[in-house]
């Protein structure tokens, strides 16, 4: 079993297993001693978990076990929430994402995120996939357009809207919603992409191309993916984390946990014996 | 058990377990089902209000689409001897008070004694108010002796003194006696009302820029006065060049008047001469009549024609004879006008408040009575608007502004009185809280999803709110708009105390600087039926008006509406799609 570690082993939770191989460029997020409240009820208990720069992570987990929770906090799309309280640090190379003074609309700029349902904006497709840019401040048409065909393509959707990039987005069907939010979520080339089972609106076809997607994005990218599909986690994940009751059980290398379990826990809901 | 085949489908419901069957019988069977009372008695509801509403719809348009259509016009001979002409306008039965059935014959008792004591009765438009000093006659059957339809009497819609009925005994043209003929008649009288309208020109148009410009220069010196005091150079100086000004102006102003001489005298020489069906005549010229017609002569193309006609200068011209006459332009464009201006204050005021309650503010006690007070304003009496708007506005702003900006006029009030400003900001007031419902109920329906999506793209909260959720909730703002401007396009109450008047000298618009006069009192449409129906000389006179009028503010609101709706679907169909 390899244990080569990555984060300093003071960080790591005593409940969680870890088998984490050296990272080839270290830590990208390092979440400490994270817990989180939903008013009185704790969703999130001691998350130790250091999601490696230029991997995939996958967040695997039986449903209301605090994965979205987990991910929203990395770009702090909870602050909407009122009655949310929040313990322990989540650093990125140079601050902690809840530190104090910290520019939270410059922070999500440098993160992309694409959700569970499909939520593209009331606007035309060519609008949709630029308007990070266009919140950005940037104007220039032929930056905005190379950007678009950019992210489309990516995003496997090009050839299916390059002649109706005026049309409304909301005309596209829910597959078709789903990968223009994905090339929302990198066309402003961010750090880090977070993704809220991005595939369960999908179908298989399109599945692949995203699994694609997220192949030739990793490296590039660092990608933090909650699914609820163990063959997805397996095939496009370095890391999985399985998440039990707002608890990270077991956190490592994707092969490693998927063949070779520390917890029996987790090798009966990979297996589907729970969950 | 036996299967015919005629019975297939008893034969598949016996077949089925025994409990499906029965429950499939019951269905059919059961009346009581299928006619719930709950159910009846929501449909009745809804046909009751369906018809309340389609009944009035119904009575307005019959009434005021029929008001222009040319009616004859009979002769009656009276038992009393006497002899009346005039358009039937309506019949009824009532009953003969004792006091006048003792005064009538045996004959005519005993027709009326025939009906119960009941008699029928018709009214007459008999019209030449001049002459008779009424325009109406109610004629009992029992007095009626003799009734013809003769073709050489005519209907007259006159300048002044309203309609005339008659004959015409012979013309004038050019100073010299002519006989009547209605070709000639036609045609002098067409010329007649170009000259009409061309003194109407010069008196309305020509003299009233001279005046204005007359006016201008008599502020200007009041104003260098006011500035610089009474001997100042300064004063001098302007008071010298305005004199100058005047002087011309004044040449100007003699000019017009000595055109308008010529005009009017020529005119004088084009003049008929009619007679009523008592014998009594009138001289009449030829430019005052707007129309004429005889009135039992005419083919279906000639009453279309004069329909047409009619309806045309109802909606074209100003009008006339009290407001009971002639057209209801300056009221429409008053309408409208107000309406719109209502839009342009109520439309951000109403979206920016309900964006800083429901987005900005926090959510707490506070919010919550702003809330309430604001649905409250909603059952405001609208009169109280209306002193509100006169109390606050117009005199204390409007006070504030004149003191400020119009010294020289005063002591006569600019803006310190009701105008067209003061009423759309009044109204705007009024409608106010639906605008806030409705723009608050849209912002609550954009879906969280859609926010975060912004959100997570890096958009600040102002951004979000001005990309994503603005225009997602712009057709339900639109909705609240449309109901906003449906309530204050119908609203009359306050608008009497903040500037509507019966007859406004000028409309709001005009060719001289700045073209849109805010201060400026107006007409309404719903003031106009309220002072043609209950205000003027003879309401049975105004009666056709008040129908007509009527109709026209409805078909007006519907027409605003409709458009208002028109964008709300475009803007719909552009924002929303399939969603799956
Ligand atoms: N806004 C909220 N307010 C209060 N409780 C919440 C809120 N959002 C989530 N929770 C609770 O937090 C827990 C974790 O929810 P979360 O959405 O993170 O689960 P999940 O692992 O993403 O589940 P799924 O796989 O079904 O998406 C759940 O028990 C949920 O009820
Ligand atoms: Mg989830």
């Amino acid at each position: 079993m390899s244990t080569a570690t990555a984060a300093p082993q003071e960080h790591r939770s005593a409940e969680t297993a870890y088998h984490i191989k050296a990272g080839t460029e270290g830590i990208a997020l390092d979440i400490r001693d994270f817990n989180l409240w939903y008013g009185k009820s704790q969703a999130l208990f001691d998350i130790n978990m250091p999601v490696q720069k230029g991997l995939v992570t996958a967040l695997i987990g039986p449903s209301g076990c605090g994965k979205s929770t987990l991910l929203r906090c990395l770009n702090r799309m909870n602050d909407l929430i009122d009655e949310l309280r929040i313990a322990g640090e989540i650093r990125t190379a140079q601050f902690d994402i809840y530190g104090p003074g910290v520019d939270v609309i410059a922070l999500r700029k440098r993160m992309g995120m694409v959700f569970q349902k499909p939520n593209p904006f009331a606007m035309s497709i060519f609008d949709n996939v630029v308007y990070p840019l266009r919140v950005d401040g940037i104007g220039n048409r032929a930056i905005l357009e190379e950007t678009c065909e950019r992210a489309l393509r990516a995003a496997a959707l090009w050839d299916e809207v390059k002649d109706r990039l005026k049309d409304s987005a909301l005309g596209l069907s829910g597959g078709q919603q789903q990968r223009l939010c994905i090339a929302r979520g990198i066309a402003s080339d961010p750090e880090v992409l977070l993704m809220d089972e991005p595939c369960s609106a999908l179908d298989p076809i399109a599945t692949a191309k995203i699994e694609d997607l997220i192949h030739q994005l990793s490296g590039h990218y660092t990608i933090v993916i909650v699914t609820h599909n163990m063959q997805q986690a397996a095939r496009v994940s370095d890391n999985v984390g399985f998440m039990y009751l707002g608890r990270l059980i077991e956190y490592g290398d994707t092969d490693t946990v998927f063949v070779n379990p520390k917890l029996t826990q987790t090798s009966d809901y990979i297996t589907g014996r729970f969950g | 058990m036996h299967d015919t085949p005629l019975q297939p489908a008893r034969g598949a419901a016996a077949q089925a377990p025994a409990t499906s069957g029965r429950r499939l019988l019951r269905l059919t069977a059961d009346l009581s089902a299928t006619g719930e009372p709950a159910l009846w008695a929501l449909g009745g509801a809804l046909a009751f209000g369906v018809i309340l509403i389609a009944g009035f719809l119904f009575m307005i348009s019959l009434n005021g689409i029929v008001t222009f259509w040319p009616k004859p016009i009979e002769r009656v001979e009276l038992a009393s001897g006497q002899v009346i002409a005039g358009e039937p306008t309506r019949a009824g039965r009532y009953r003969v008070g004792q006091d006048v059935l003792a005064k009538l014959s045996g004959e005519q008792r005993a027709m009326v004694q025939a009906q119960d004591g009941y008699a029928d009765r018709t009214l007459y438009k008999t019209a030449n108010f001049d002459l008779y000093g009424d325009d109406f006659r109610w004629v009992s059957d029992y007095e009626r002796k003799n009734v013809t339809a003769p073709n050489d009497f005519y209907l007259f819609e006159r300048q002044q003194w309203g309609t005339f009925v008659g004959r015409i005994k012979h013309l004038a043209i050019d100073g010299k006696p002519a006989a009547f003929d209605y070709r000639l008649m036609q045609r002098e009288q067409s010329a007649a009302r170009k000259r009409f309208a061309q003194i109407r020109q010069i008196e309305r148009g020509d003299i009233g820029a001279v005046n204005y410009q007359l006016d201008q220069q008599r502020l200007a010196i009041r104003k260098a006065v006011l500035r610089h005091g009474e001997d100042s150079p300064q004063a001098k100086a302007v008071a010298a060049r305005a004199q100058s000004r005047i002087a011309e102006l004044n040449k100007t102003f003699a000019g017009l008047q000595e055109r308008l001489k010529e005009i009017r005298a020529h005119d004088q020489r084009y003049k008929a001469t009619l007679e009523e069906v008592g014998g009594r005549t009138v001289d009449l010229e030829l430019s005052q009549i707007v129309r004429f017609y005889p009135a039992n002569e005419l083919s279906m193309i000639d009453k279309i024609g004069i329909y047409l006609s009619r309806w045309w200068e109802f909606l074209s011209s100003e009008p006339r004879e009290a407001n009971t006459q002639g057209g209801v332009l300056p009221a429409i464009f008053g309408t409208v006008a107000m309406t719109l201006l209502m839009v342009v204050f109520v439309a951000p005021f109403g979206v920016i408040t309900a964006l800083y309650l429901r987005e900005y503010a926090r959510q707490g006690r506070l919010t919550s009575i702003v809330r309430i007070s604001v649905n409250n304003l909603a059952g405001v009496p609208s009169i109280v608007y209306g002193v509100f708007g006169l109390g606050f506005f117009a005199y204390t702003l409007g006070g504030g502004i004149d003191a400020l900006f119009y010294p020289e006029r005063l002591p006569n009030p600019t803006f310190g009185t009701g105008g067209v400003l003061w009423a759309s900001l009044t109204l705007a007031l009024l409608t106010v809280p639906v605008v806030i419902v409705a723009t608050e109920e849209a912002l609550a329906a954009v879906p969280r999803s859609m926010r975060e999506g912004s959100l997570a793209c890096g958009a600040s909260k102002w951004q979000t709110i001005r990309n994503v959720v603005l225009p997602k909730a712009l057709p339900g703002i639109m909705t609240g708009m449309i109901l906003a401007m449906a309530r204050g396009a119908g609203e009359v109450a306050p608008l009497m105390l903040v500037g509507v008047v019966k007859l406004a000298p000028a409309l709001p618009v005009d060719g001289f600087f700045p073209f849109l006069h805010l201060e400026r009192s107006f007409m309404h449409l719903g003031f106009h039926i309220f002072d043609v129906g209950f205000q003027s000389r003879n309401s049975e006179a105004g009666k056709p008006m008040v129908f007509v009028t009527t109709l026209l503010l409805l078909a007006l609101i519907v027409a605003m509406n409709a458009g208002a709706i028109y964008i709300r679907n475009r803007l719909k169909r552009k924002y929303s799609g399939p969603q799956f």
